[in-house]
């Protein structure tokens, strides 16, 4: 069968422990985990886990029931059965000889991104976007010499009116 | 007014209707021991804490109630880990209350810390660390309505020292309610609706019966499904007592040793109603070609367990005494007219299965194991409770010993855990004190907590302990056989305590024969006498478990005698 890539909105009781059964969850039954966000929502014993993981159908279906039976689980919503938003944040430090600064801006320029940090020999850019936004910057700039890169793994919401 | 957290918890526990602790003190549970002392609980002093927890599963297995264990932080606390993920296989709700260091040492490899929280996170249905005072009513609350609740399980507790002593208002809760657990009782009675008229067009039917039929207390609706709509019965290892192992419906078990008759009928079936079942691996052998002839349908209240291993056609997510009360109902308003004769060719079918292809073995003048169980059953009358350890005397047991009613029958079936049989006779021995609890073990196994006898004598638990002294490691050495030329690589138990003297140290009695004629009256006797006993029974060194399907073989494929 088919794998494809979900993203689950997860939100959990904010307690000590929780992050940690979902994790051991995963570990535990074998499931993927290609990234994992986890923040505070506008309730604060409410948090948000945006996971993204890679199965089948049936791999999908289970991890869904079985994080709700976590006890301290309170909703799971599989965004990609829906119409969904995706942002990621992405800091890329990447190096910036005096020649190549110009091109550099530009294209930060192109993705809306911003040069958060100067260094004699870098520049340090805050790009957000969907995951394919993210990838096509890194193409971009790869030829400059990227040094180093953090991002935030995805965050997502379902889109309703 | 204020408590001490102590005083707090046994009054949670008073209110939750706690009669009977399991449990081992130490240093960080000191001040619960104290104040234990002075409450009317019972606690029973288990000689090792793994035992404690095997006895709280047979009590709550025998009672129907929820089992309670109370151990110190450290070693006591990890002592307790097979005992915990052996009751989260088979959903049976114990709480666990553990011992921590002192809340400012957590962190700090204080003496005797361990993150047993951390350690039981994957085979706990839930567990807390308690980190206020002002949380631990509410939390013991809550954990007895999550372990008994939904699909049962084992929930732990761990309470630092400090908060043992600290002191609190007495706050708790009249109704547990939590937003993020909210277990589906009632079923969808429209996917009931179709289950009637799949029963109703079934030429083949077979009900696969599980551990949730005894967990949801639903043998008197199970029987009378399968009686009303003339349908054959089968079941896990779980499941057995849920239905009668005497009643003409009966198929035996199902599966690896599964009965010829049982693993036939599903594979012919062309309706598979499975109630309280999780499909484990022992069960369906070779996954795509279980019951691949039947619309299967699946009742169970964990909707993890469904669609989990086998696709299933008509899901209901329940609980299944209630699913089967109201799928009954709807069967009595469509009135089911001359199904015993529509019927009639599927059972003949199954009646030829039993007749040509019986469990079977042949007594020599040697003890067949076989022929102990057989004789046990019949002195017994097929009421005593049976606890069971692991290997082939499990197997036997659920062979031989017809079993008929539910909450007789007490084996760790999804861990499999040797050394269970004992603790957890004495657990159901506590429960019900005028019941004959009967331990069906091997010489491996009773070595593995044979330390308990200590416990049985102490409290004057009148549990029997048969076993069946094959001096090897029988279900190994059965694997070794068949799968490995009989290469018997460190199968032998060839020195083994004198199992009389044994019991005598701890001031049980002991009884041996190795002569068939003697079994019957060595089990009258042992059985006779109100003392904790061990009758030893020498048996056929190399006698194997049949049917057998080798692991991942169809159940189809069934090695016989
Ligand atoms: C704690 C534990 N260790 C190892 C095993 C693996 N095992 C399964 S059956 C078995 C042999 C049991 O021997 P015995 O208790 O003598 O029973 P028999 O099979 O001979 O009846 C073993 C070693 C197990 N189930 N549990």
């Amino acid at each position: 069968m088919a794998e494809k890539r979900h993203i689950f909105s997860i939100l959990v009781d904010n307690k000590p422990g929780v992050l940690s059964g979902i994790v051991g969850l995963f570990s535990g039954r074998g499931y993927n985990i290609e990234s994992l966000c986890v923040a505070e929502t506008n309730e604060p014993d409410v948090s948000r886990i945006t996971m993204v993981s890679i199965g089948a159908k049936p791999v999908i279906e289970q991890i869904k029931k079985q994080l709700y039976k976590l006890i301290n689980v309170i909703k799971v919503n599989d965004l990609t059965e829906t119409e969904y938003v995706q942002r990621e944040l992405i800091l890329i430090k990447v190096t910036a000889k005096q020649d190549q600064r110009a091109e550099i801006l530009r294209i930060v320029d192109i993705f809306r991104g911003k040069i958060v940090d100067v260094g004699f020999e870098h520049y340090t850019i805050e790009v957000t976007g969907p995951v394919e936004k993210l990838a096509a910057i890194l193409k971009m700039l790869k030829p400059m010499g990227i040094k180093d890169v953090a991002r935030t793994g995805n965050i997502a919401l379902p889109r309703n009116l | 007014m204020e408590f001490t957290g102590a005083q707090i918890l046994m009054k949670v526990l008073k209110e939750e209707g706690v009669d009977t602790i399991f449990g081992y003190p130490g240093g960080a549970v000191i001040d619960l021991y104290d104040e234990l002392g002075r409450t009317d609980i019972n606690h029973i002093l288990v000689r090792h804490e793994q035992g404690a927890v095997h006895a709280a599963d047979g009590y709550a297995r025998a009672s129907g109630k929820t089992g309670v264990c109370l151990v110190t932080s450290g070693p006591g606390a990890t002592n307790t880990v097979t005992g915990i993920a052996s009751a989260y296989s088979d959903s049976i709700p114990v709480v666990v209350i553990t011992g921590q260091v002192p809340s400012k040492l957590i962190g700090n490899d204080a003496f005797q810390e361990v993150d047993i929280v951390g350690i039981t996170r994957p085979c706990t249905k839930h567990n807390y660390l308690v980190k206020d005072i002002k949380d631990l009513a509410y939390i013991v609350k809550e954990a007895f309505y999550i372990a008994a609740s939904g699909r049962p399980g084992p929930v732990l507790i761990d309470i630092p020292k400090d908060l043992t002593v600290a002191l609190a208002k007495y706050e708790v809760p009249d109704k547990i309610e939590l937003k993020s657990y909210n277990p589906t009782y009632q079923p969808n009675v429209k996917q009931l609706q179709k289950v009637v008229q799949l029963i109703q067009k079934a030429k083949k039917p077979v009900i696969f019966a599980g551990g949730g039929i005894i967990l949801s207390k639903a043998s008197e609706q199970l029987t009378t499904l399968a009686k009303r709509s003339s349908i054959p019965v089968t079941g896990s290892l779980m499941g057995l007592g849920g239905f009668p192992g005497t009643d003409s419906l009966w198929l035996g078990m199902l599966g690896m040793h599964g009965t010829y008759r049982a693993n036939m009928a599903v594979s012919e079936a062309d309706l598979l109603i499975a109630v309280g079942v999780r499909f484990d691996d022992r069960v369906t052998g070779k996954l795509d070609e279980f019951a691949a002839n039947a619309t299967i349908v699946q009742i169970d209240i964990d909707p993890t367990s469904i669609h989990k291993n086998i696709p299933v056609s008509v899901p209901v997510v329940g609980d299944a005494k209630i699913s089967l009360e109201i799928l009954n109902q709807l069967i009595e308003k469509q009135g089911f007219k001359d199904i015993e004769t529509q019927r009639k060719p599927w059972l003949d079918t199954i009646y030829n299965w039993k007749k040509e292809t019986p469990l079977t073995y042949k007594q020599t003048d040697i003890i067949k194991p076989q022929f102990v169980v057989e004789q046990l059953y019949e002195v017994t009358n097929g009421e005593a409770i049976i606890t069971t350890e692991v290997g082939q005397n499990q197997m036997w047991a659920a062979q031989y010993y017809h079993l008929s009613k539910p909450n007789h029958w007490i084996t760790s079936g999804g861990l499999g855990v040797m050394g269970f049989g004992l603790p957890a006779a004495i657990g159901a021995q506590v429960a019900c004190p005028d019941k004959t609890v009967v331990d069906i073990a091997g010489d491996g196994s009773i070595q593995m907590n044979s330390q308990e006898l200590a416990t049985a004598v102490q409290y004057g638990l009148p549990v029997k302990i048969v076993i069946l002294n094959n001096r090897f490691l029988g279900m190994v050495r059965q694997w070794q056989e068949l799968f490995y030329d009989k290469r018997y690589s460190h199968t032998k138990m060839e020195h083994a305590p004198d199992f009389i003297k044994l019991a005598e140290a701890y001031g049980a009695v002991g009884l041996r024969t190795e002569k068939p004629s003697e079994v019957k009256d060595v089990l009258k006797k042992g059985l006779s006498i109100p003392k904790t006993v061990i009758m030893e029974f020498i048996v056929d060194r190399e006698e194997s478990v049949y049917p057998m399907v080798p692991a991942g073989a169809p159940i189809t494929q069934m090695l016989l005698v």
